[in-house]
């Protein structure tokens, strides 16, 4: 299916970037935008599926993509965004996950543009109301966190990012080279280890697992 | 706000009366009668010459101008704070020495005369009603006379304790302009590494990721297995690398977080990075930037060191900010026995002094180490 893409970047060549991976996987980006405002006004004229924006723009240099993804995740007609960081903001994620809107979000690092199929399945899964959260993110959450994430394997750890950015089993598997059995095994064992009702949809099973490392 | 005696002039009278100046002036002054006996032990020396001799007398007037010489710069210094919040520090120069021995001999006995003046004249009209051998009309208006003077008096005092601090003082002027300038040029670092994070931002990283999305698209063109597409993968993988390494060094020059979401927020992010699991307990408003940048150095440092000296399993970091004072702890389990020398905690020690902080490790044999970082808050 085909998605009316909006992007925010303020950089030239990064934006024609995501237009040209975009344009590959057969979506259409309808606004491009150099800022946050532009952002909002192109967003509120032209009807989009999802918004990929990035967090520092003019005129601020400071937040400007996250607030604005915000304001569109929680207006009267919300749209599903993407957030792309330069760096792992713990923060930053937190306010975009808590921004209400029942619609798909995503927190990403920049650098997973460049694993072009990877990237726009994610976008795909955000525009699908899908939560997307960059395995750093949770690499970070799981770290500082103690008992009982501790008692996970490494590999476990690794499945668990994962199943935040939303893949279902078959994803996990293929990306991990190994069987959908072994996959299943490694989420029930998760899903046990931190106390979680076994599986649900893929994405209610992002929210749980992300609300279990949130605290 | 208010720094000294003489600037306290300046107040509204009433302010200033009822402030703690005036009386801190006078305990200024009246301290000066210790200066004062020291030439009372040279006259005392210059009369008893014929019943001691010249060796007993020579060598205690050698002992009392030694210790003169150290002890009276020291003690001007301390009873200095009375009117003057900002006193000097570091060690006792020459021309300090000199001018404390001038102040002692000649100049602290017209402090005791004023000090005395200002005691006893307020106490003498106010009690001249009790004052058999006062004429009548003394009796009657010395009271009133006396409350009027109390006010005047107050400023005479005020205004010479402030001259004698400032003439100490001017031994100053010298190491806070040293101590100002030391500042600007630690904000003008702080500017340019700003500017160059920017720089790397906009530049050097946009073009990375840039050409990881063209390597990657180029990656989706080529026939899978070929030898084209092994060496594409290959630059893909490398560049996705580099892109890594320059986060690091960008977050090394100047973190983002950190003028964004200020010192909390940053050190959270560290603690996140950190190889030991930190517990981070920081509840802070928004500090001043000299403030929040030191902080954060000296933070990550301290993280550095624990991960890469300590052994430690745990590490926890406090901070609060009471009375204007930032107070920052970083504590671990380790083994303890760190090198206050060592692990750039010098460096971050100056870093740290430029904003008139402290820095403190205690890290006995066998551990806990404890990290504590003051900073002024203005």
């Amino acid at each position: 299916m085909s998605l009316r893409v909006a992007i925010a970047e303020d950089g030239a060549l990064l934006r024609g970037g995501l237009v040209e991976v975009l344009a590959r996987f057969g979506h259409r980006v309808v606004v491009s935008a150099g800022d946050a405002a532009e952002l909002l006004a192109g967003v509120a004229a032209e009807p989009v599926d999802v918004v990929v924006t990035d967090v520092r723009m003019p005129p601020t240099f400071t937040d400007e993509g996250i607030r604005a993804a915000v304001a569109l995740r929680s207006g009267p007609d919300p749209v599903p965004v993407v957030v792309l960081s330069q760096y792992v903001e713990r923060t930053y994620a937190a306010e975009l996950l808590d921004s209400r809107g029942g619609v798909g979000v995503g927190y990403l690092l920049k650098d997973r543009v460049g694993d072009v199929a990877e990237f726009v399945d994610a976008v795909a899964r955000v525009a699908g109301g899908g939560t997307v959260i960059d395995p750093d993110v949770v690499r970070q959450l799981v770290h500082q966190r103690s008992t009982p994430l501790r008692r996970l394997t490494p590999r476990e750890v690794e499945v668990l990012g994962l199943m935040a950015e939303g893949r279902s089993n078959s994803a996990i598997a293929r990306h991990l080279v190994v069987t959908d059995a072994a996959v299943a095994k490694h989420i029930a064992n998760i899903l046990a280890k931190l106390d979680l009702p076994p599986d649900g949809d893929d994405h209610r099973r992002v929210l749980a697992v992300l609300a279990y490392l949130r605290g | 706000m208010i720094r000294t005696s003489l600037q306290a002039l300046t107040l509204p009278p009433g302010r200033f009366l009822r402030s703690a100046w005036p009386s801190r002036s006078l305990i200024y002054l009246a301290s000066s009668l210790v200066l004062g006996l020291l030439p009372a032990v040279g006259c005392l020396l210059v009369l008893g010459y014929d019943s001691l001799g010249p060796v007993a007398v020579a060598s205690i007037g050698v002992v009392a101008l030694v210790a003169a010489g150290v002890g009276l710069p020291r003690f001007d210094r301390v009873r200095r704070r009375l009117v003057d919040r900002e006193p000097r520090t570091g060690p006792v120069t020459a021309r300090e020495m000199v001018f404390a021995l001038v102040s002692a001999l000649v100049l602290s006995w017209l402090d005791v005369a004023v000090a005395v003046l200002a005691a006893l004249v307020p106490s003498v009209l106010l009690t001249a009603p009790l004052n058999p051998g006062a004429s009548l009309w003394m009796r009657f208006a010395g009271p009133f006379a006396g409350v009027v003077a109390i006010p005047l008096l107050a400023y005479a005092v005020t205004a010479w304790a402030g001259m004698r601090a400032a003439m100490g003082g001017s031994l100053d002027a010298e190491l806070r302009e040293v101590k100002r300038s030391r500042a600007r040029l630690v904000d003008v670092f702080e500017v340019e590494r700003r500017r160059i994070e920017r720089d790397l931002h906009d530049g050097a990283q946009q073009r990375l990721v840039a050409l990881t999305v063209s390597l990657g698209l180029a990656r989706l063109d080529l026939e899978p297995g070929s030898v084209a597409a092994h060496r594409v993968e290959e630059a893909h993988r490398q560049a996705k690398e580099a892109l890594v390494e320059l986060r690091e060094l960008i977050r090394g020059v100047h973190p983002k977080v950190l003028s964004d979401r200020g010192l909390a927020a940053a050190v959270a992010e560290a603690a996140d990075r950190s190889p030991v699991p930190v517990d981070v307990e920081l509840d802070l408003p928004r500090l001043p930037e000299a403030v929040e940048v030191a902080a954060y150095f000296v933070v990550s440092e301290a993280l550095a060191n624990v991960a890469k000296h300590s052994r430690a399993t745990r590490c926890w970091i406090t901070g609060e900010l009471r009375g204007g004072v930032l107070t920052l702890r970083v504590g671990d389990n380790g083994v303890g026995a760190a090198d206050p020398a060592g692990g750039g905690l010098t460096g971050l020690a100056d870093r740290v002094a430029v904003v008139d902080g402290r820095l403190a490790l205690s890290s006995p044999p066998g551990g806990p180490t404890v990290l504590r970082v003051e900073m002024p808050c203005p």
